[in-house]
């Protein structure tokens, strides 16, 4: 096994060094939210975002790092329970593992969890991969009473094993150390009973291509019905091929159970004994407070106050704090008395034609309209929701959030676990729609995504709408009211229209944590800063074109025309140009609105009116761009269709209602 | 008065043809039978069927005897499918033949050891024995899905099922297989359960296919 293992690593070293400038390759993989992005951090000194939530890595990072006198390449995959993958997340990371040819593989693991992450690492090792064991998250485990004797894991494994606390630092300089010191002398696996031995044996011998990773682990995927393995093998092998398929379908006609359950069950065992041999768990002396609060939280009734005290503190910090308080500041303190009268008299003095000063100043110049709508309005109301976020992220209430709601959202043809895009989206739509491609299936991505556009406004969006109900308490229900039925609705028609398969929900629910105050900066920052380098230029770019579609009169024709269906749902002409400029951001269109209520124009039920169809509206380019790439130019577009006459009919809709119940507003 | 094999099997179709498709007489062809076949003429002088226009139809005496049939015949499927794991495809025909074996006494045993099944591996419905009935009221069952188990309860995973590979694979990677010790923590909305030193929430789908053997 040893010689054959040098050979195929062989094989992995010069592909190394063709890939990447003669870098070395540390791999960090495993099970989701068990801190691989923190380990990751630690390894590099850089950020990733890191969550107490599973499934937060949807991309593959990598970053640099100098461990002792050797640069590494360091690569952070999405989480994989299993070397056999279910979730795409899972089918990235296992490819990376196929063709990287790290150097070092780090599985990160939650120490608490023992019994199913020596699974992978069994799994790995099979692999023939250079593997060294973190477990990660000892605190946990060590509160929870498990100690495990690491010096004689490493002994029944074969491979080095640490313990850390990766957001503490702990450990990990041992790990460190472990990682430069790696040599590869080849862990210990473990054999199957005969018939899958000789299955594999058989396999082997028909492999006549090299792989990345052993051919013992290529024989179990293959026995195992891996659609991905099987098409690699197929097209390396060509006719070859009906041998494997003959091999594999003479093994499963051997059981009476699939192979899956027969290998994974082989192992278990294997891995029980280990476990039994290294891990002491004591007896835990009941529920403490924080298991407690978690149930509260999970609790179908006492969960429905926690939720609404935590919607609550959203919007007294979002909401009031930062839409309110800090946006006023912000608008009329700095820009108003110093930023907006000191750049017109600048500009006013050095360019003396008005055309050209308009596109600097005046009422839709970039410094007057852009950067303060970008600064002053957009920047505190994303900055609290982002905190917020993240904190609430940090403590690990979104899978309870997620497993309270699972039923709802089944309704809607989601499951559970799409709260977490559901929920960023009230930060930013764009961000959220990216992340929809967590979920399982593609029906869901597609609902996922249509009702982001639709029916969640974003935090920008949100703070100005809030700005414009402030003290209108009535005004805010019903565009609360309006929009949940809308959610709901439209969720549940296309649940109904759409094929597919009914969405399952199964998620770990980890510990509750409290959050660390450098971990929300640091997610904040990097939240808020990939915000502005997407935002900041739109809203230059924003302000050049509404320049310039003013002075070409483009502007005036478009708002001629939009000003039709604006009136037939009970406006003033005047909303017609925030609904253009809403196309650029959601938000600018809800903060031309808010221009309009403070002239005065603006109120009662027109206001309501706009608002809500200013909120269901077309999502802004941005967000429309991400929609194309991750959902296809026809299926954006099929959603623009439908969003576009369907936000101006809602609008009339709500306006005759109100109208025809004699609402006062 | 034991009945033959062939006679049980037409009073099952019968049955299922009265009580799950509206069908009240069935054709000697649909039977595989006919009018001179000894196994017709058992029923006949047993008065469990009558002779109608088309074909034979189920009578009010032979409803006890014919459902008990059915109970037995899907019993016999839910212990291939579930403690035996044999194959779908090998099922049918292995059911078909233990099911005349079932005594009285061992249906009662086995419907026990299942944990009184309310579907049959199709998911049709498993007519209730005296057993169940009584079990309604004291005796909890050895082995049942983990979704009809209370709340607090603690056991060890028994098996799982295997109707649907994916979500096999699912319960398999997070750590859900046989020998595990599990308990129920909730189950509304979803199930969350203990497993470990970790906690994972499902919906009913999912924990439906997970049983377990209570301490």
């Amino acid at each position: 096994m040893n010689a054959k293992f040098k050979k195929s690593r062989g094989s992995c070293h010069s592909n190394v060094n063709v890939t990447v400038e003669g870098l070395g390759k540390i791999v960090l993989v495993g099970s989701p939210n068990v801190g691989k992005s923190v380990v990751f951090g630690n390894l590099t000194g850089k950020y990733v975002t890191v969550s107490n939530y599973p499934g937060t890595t949807v991309e593959v990072t990598r970053g640099k790092g100098r461990l002792g006198s050797k640069e590494f390449e360091v690569i952070d995959t999405p989480g994989m329970y299993s070397l056999l993958p279910i979730t795409e997340e899972e089918r990235v990371t296992r490819s990376m593992l196929l063709e990287e040819s790290p150097d070092v593989v780090v599985q990160v693991a939650d120490a608490k969890s023992i019994e199913r992450l020596l699974h992978l690492t069994l799994q790995l090792i099979e692999a023939e991969l250079p593997v060294i064991l973190d477990l990660n998250l000892m605190d946990e485990a060590e509160r929870l009473g498990l100690s495990i004797d690491l010096n004689l894991l490493e002994q029944e494994l074969g491979i080095p094993v640490v313990a850390t606390v990766a957001t503490e630092n702990r450990g990990m300089d041992v790990l460190k150390e472990g990682i430069i010191k790696y040599n590869k002398e080849g862990g210990q696996g473990f054999k199957y009973d005969a018939v899958i031995e000789a299955a594999i044996d058989n396999l082997q011998k028909t492999l006549k291509t090299e792989y990345n990773i052993s051919k013992r682990v290529i024989a179990l995927l293959l026995l195992q019905d891996d659609p991905e393995i099987k098409a690699l093998v197929k097209e390396k092998m060509g006719n070859g091929y009906a041998d494997v398929g003959r091999i594999i379908e003479e093994t499963k006609k051997r059981y009476s159970q699939p192979l899956n359950y027969v290998i994974t069950l082989a192992r278990q065992k294997v891995v029980s004994s280990i476990v039994e041999r290294v891990a002491i768990s004591t007896i835990s002396k009941g529920m403490d407070f924080r298991e407690r609060l978690s149930r509260l939280m999970m609790h179908p009734l006492w969960g429905i106050p926690m939720l609404l005290l935590a919607i609550y503190g959203l919007y007294e910090f979002v909401g009031v704090f930062g839409a309110q308080v800090s946006v006023d500041f912000l608008e009329n303190k700095v820009f108003g008395e110093y930023i907006n009268p000191f750049a017109t008299n600048l500009v006013s003095s050095i360019i003396p034609w008005k055309v050209i000063q308009e596109l600097f100043v005046h009422q839709y110049g970039i410094i007057t309209l852009g950067i303060r709508y970008a600064i002053a309005i957009i920047l505190p109301i994303v900055t609290t929701f982002f905190i917020a976020f993240s904190i609430i992220e940090d403590t690990g209430y979104l899978p309870r959030l997620a497993m309270l709601i699972d039923r709802l959202f089944k309704k809607i043809g989601l499951n559970g676990r799409a709260v977490i895009p559901i929920v960023l989206g009230f930060g930013c739509d764009t961000m959220a729609t990216m992340v929809t491609r967590t979920l399982e299936t593609k029906r869901e991505r597609i609902i996922a995504t249509l009702l982001l556009s639709l029916a969640i406004p974003c935090s920008a969006q949100m703070g100005v709408i809030l700005a414009l109900l402030a003290g209108n308490v009535k005004g805010l229900w019903i565009f609360v009211s309006v929009m949940a039925i809308i959610f709901l609705f439209v969720g549940f028609l296309v649940a109904k229209i759409m094929p597919g398969e009914k969405p399952i929900f199964y998620m770990e629910m980890p510990p509750l944590r409290w959050p660390k105050f450098s971990n929300v900066f640091t997610k904040t920052y990097t939240r808020v800063e990939w915000y502005f380098k997407e935002i900041l230029p739109l809203f230059i770019l924003a302000s050049i074109l509404i320049w310039a579609g003013r002075i070409t009169g483009l502007f005036d024709l478009v708002i001629n025309i939009l000003s039709y269906p604006v009136g037939w749902i009970g406006l003033p002409t005047e909303a017609a140009t925030a609904f253009l400029y809403g196309f650029f951001r959601r938000d600018f269109g809800a903060a031309g609105l808010y221009d309009l209520k403070d002239a005065g124009i603006l109120s009662g039920i027109p206001l309501i009116v706009s608002i809500v169809t200013l909120a269901l509206f077309m999502p802004c380019i941005a967000q429309f761009s991400i929609t194309i790439k991750e959902r296809g130019l026809k299926m954006a577009l099929g959603m623009a269709a439908f969003i576009f006459p369907f936000a101006f009919f809602v609008g009339f809709l709500v306006n005759k209602i109100l109208i025809g119940m004699g609402v006062v507003l | 008065m034991r009945l033959s094999d062939k006679a049980e099997e037409i009073l099952e179709s019968l049955w299922i043809n009265t009580h799950e498709l509206n069908q009240e007489s069935s054709s000697f062809e649909e039977m595989k039978t006919d009018k001179d076949a000894p196994e017709v003429k058992e029923l006949l002088s047993a008065d469990y069927i009558a002779l109608s226009e088309d074909g034979i139809r189920l009578r009010k005496e032979g409803m006890k005897e014919a459902e008990n049939a059915v109970r037995r015949h899907r019993l016999a499927e839910r212990l291939m499918v579930d403690v035996l794991d044999i194959k779908k495809s090998l099922m049918e025909e292995t059911a078909c033949r233990f099911e005349h074996l079932l005594h009285k006494e061992v249906e009662e045993s086995i419907c026990t050891l299942l944990g009184h099944p309310t579907l049959c591996p199709h998911g049709k419905p498993i007519p209730q024995g005296r057993c169940c009935k009584k079990s309604e009221r004291a005796a909890k069952a050895i082995v049942s899905s983990i979704a009809d188990v209370d709340k607090g309860a603690k056991g060890k995973v028994a098996y799982l099922h295997m109707r649907d590979n994916k979500k096999l694979q699912k319960l398999m990677a997070m750590g859900i297989l046989p020998g595990v010790s599990i308990e129920v923590i909730q189950k509304f909305p979803s199930y969350v359960f203990k497993i470990g030193h970790s906690q994972i929430a499902m919906d009913e789908e999912m924990a439906r296919d997970v049983y377990v053997r209570l301490k």
